[in-house]
């Protein structure tokens, strides 16, 4: 990790309600500059964003009325890097179930996402869960009131499933391009790996960015399926 | 703090990190997603689902709000659970209800049926004068309130996973809020400056364990989420509150005793995630209509005060 400090990213964290502070601190260890963003001014100069964990339906009010949603909806489609822990990742899908019947996204990953999937508070739990992409071992996941992943498109890797108990086999870490999402929280657990695989996402898309002279961001490559 | 995780799910355990339901950091975590958030008192389905339209990160479940206990009198109990099962059903954010301090059986009640969050609380009726519950034995983690840095030290001995100031419920008025969240700060950073002899006496004044105490005088926070509670009943509350180190606001009687819940809740809302930025605290407390009406703390019999219920 300690190479990547040639290349130093500006990381955003979307800081309208949730466990901003724990991300904050998971981004810098891994080797980024975090950034709150609660602005669509504060967007535009990130290289990437990290959407935290919080309550889904709150997020998206806020970023509703503070007129956030379009210019996130934007970034994703240009092609910014994004990865989204628990609410993150409901609010990263394309499809929800189990929501609000007006609970807006900002979508681009072609998922179908369960809200509140492993039951309540009382069912949350933590486990081991292999990461594809993560090496080291298996990632230690705290599942607090979490959505899985019950259908995935053409375009979406699969990087992790929870092994074992009532959930075996239940999709909860996906990729797509450089949308990244879990449904657990890595940010509650000391370990930045999860982290510093997507910081170097980010990595890869500024240096191509460079490269290619600003003539378009790429989003076409990466495979908005829907 | 050794936490006995129940059976279900059945997951592999690992040798370092607990695994399982009920741990410490999967109750501590559940409120860590809930900063920056807000907290809404409901008695019905409807008012959970106007909560939850407004941007509420959870409501809490109860029959009567805080400024109707004090109004009504009587002893104050845990909520009917058909009442709790109902708004469970309206609403997706999660569902948190008030017990009794010492009352660990309308804890397990709550616990069987599904809440999310369980509020050990002032604001009803005590039903023992010496004991609070133990939390450690729950599955479902427990929010308490405290006044000062000790009391708040000794609930999280207990088992608390979130600590919300006491203020003083029912009121409208902020005074108590303020006082508890600044003495829970000052407490906080009288720790930092202390050397390692200290922090023993320390931990006896504030009779407090000694673990915590030097817990807290390493980090400069509470180990667990601080939100704020008590008379918060306008968005320039919640943002005040906000700027004194809350991590959150639980708003009781302040939105459905108002004269337009709805907008107010909204408003108390953004207020809390813009908590810095005194435009928005302006934008959104415009035509808000009637707020509740308060009460002067100051003139209320000591008897009727909540936040000296609980030891």
């Amino acid at each position: 990790m300690s190479a990547g400090r040639s290349c130093e990213v500006v990381i955003g964290v979307l800081a309208l309600q949730g466990d901003v502070r724990e991300h904050l601190a998971a981004l810098r260890a891994a080797g980024a500059e975090p950034v709150t963003v609660r602005r669509p001014a504060e967007l535009a100069d990130v290289d990437g964003l990290v959407v935290p964990g919080g309550e889904s339906t709150t997020m998206a009010t806020l970023a509703d009325r503070f007129g956030l949603l379009g210019p996130l909806r934007e970034a994703v489609r240009a092609g910014l890097p994004v990865y989204g822990s628990c609410a993150g990742m409901i609010m990263l899908a394309d499809r929800v179930l189990d929501a609000p019947a007006d609970q807006r996204t900002v979508g681009g990953l072609d998922v179908v996402v369960r809200r509140n999937a492993f039951g309540r508070q009382v069912d949350s739990f933590e486990t081991e869960v292999e990461v594809e992409g993560v090496p080291g071992g298996p990632v230690h996941a705290v599942f607090i009131r979490a959505p899985w992943v019950e259908e995935v498109g053409p375009g979406v890797e699969v990087l992790g499933r929870v092994v074992g108990g009532p959930a075996d086999g239940k999709i909860v870490a996906v990729r797509q391009g450089r949308l990244v999402a879990t449904s657990f929280h890595p940010e509650l657990t000391g370990d930045s790996r999860v982290h510093a695989m997507f910081v170097e996402v980010v990595r890869a898309t500024r240096a191509r960015d460079l490269s290619s002279d600003g003539a378009g961001v790429g989003a076409g490559s990466e495979g908005r399926v829907s | 703090m050794a936490q006995n995780a129940p059976s279900t799910p059945d997951l592999p355990s690992t040798p370092d990190l607990p695994s399982g339901t009920g741990t410490d950091r999967v109750k501590r975590g559940m409120a860590e997603q809930l900063k920056g958030g807000v907290i809404m008192d409901v008695v019905t389905a409807e008012q959970a689902k106007i909560a939850e339209d407004a941007g509420a990160v959870a409501v809490m479940a109860l029959e009567r709000v805080p400024a109707d206990i004090r109004a009504q009198g009587g002893i104050a109990r845990m909520s009917d659970p058909d009442m709790i099962e109902s708004i469970i059903a309206a609403v997706s954010i999660p569902v948190m209800a008030k017990a009794r301090i010492g009352h660990f059986v309308e804890a397990q009640v709550l616990q069987a049926l599904g809440v999310d969050y369980i509020d050990e609380s002032e604001v009803l009726t005590p039903a023992d004068e010496a004991h609070h519950i133990v939390k450690t034995d729950f599955t479902v983690p427990f929010v308490c309130g405290a006044t000062d840095l000790g009391e708040a030290l000794r609930r999280i001995s207990e088992g608390a996973a979130m600590i919300r100031s006491k203020g003083e419920a029912g009121t409208g008025n902020v005074v108590e809020a303020t006082r508890h969240m600044r003495a829970l700060r000052r407490g906080i950073m009288t720790l930092g400056n202390l050397d390692e002899t200290e922090l023993f006496v320390a931990a006896k004044e504030l009779r407090a364990p000694h673990d915590l105490v030097v817990e807290v005088a390493l980090t400069g926070k509470l180990p667990v989420v601080l939100f704020t509670a008590g008379g918060i009943a306008t968005p320039a509350d919640a943002a005040m509150m906000m700027q004194l180190g809350a991590e959150g606001v639980f708003v009781g009687s302040g939105i459905f005793k108002s004269g337009d819940p709805a907008q107010r809740a909204a408003a108390i809302v953004q207020a809390t995630t813009f908590f810095d930025d005194p435009a928005v605290v302006a934008k959104v407390s415009r035509g808000l209509g009637e707020p509740m009406v308060g009460i002067n703390v100051s003139t209320l019999p000591e008897s009727e005060r909540y936040a000296t219920r609980g030891w």
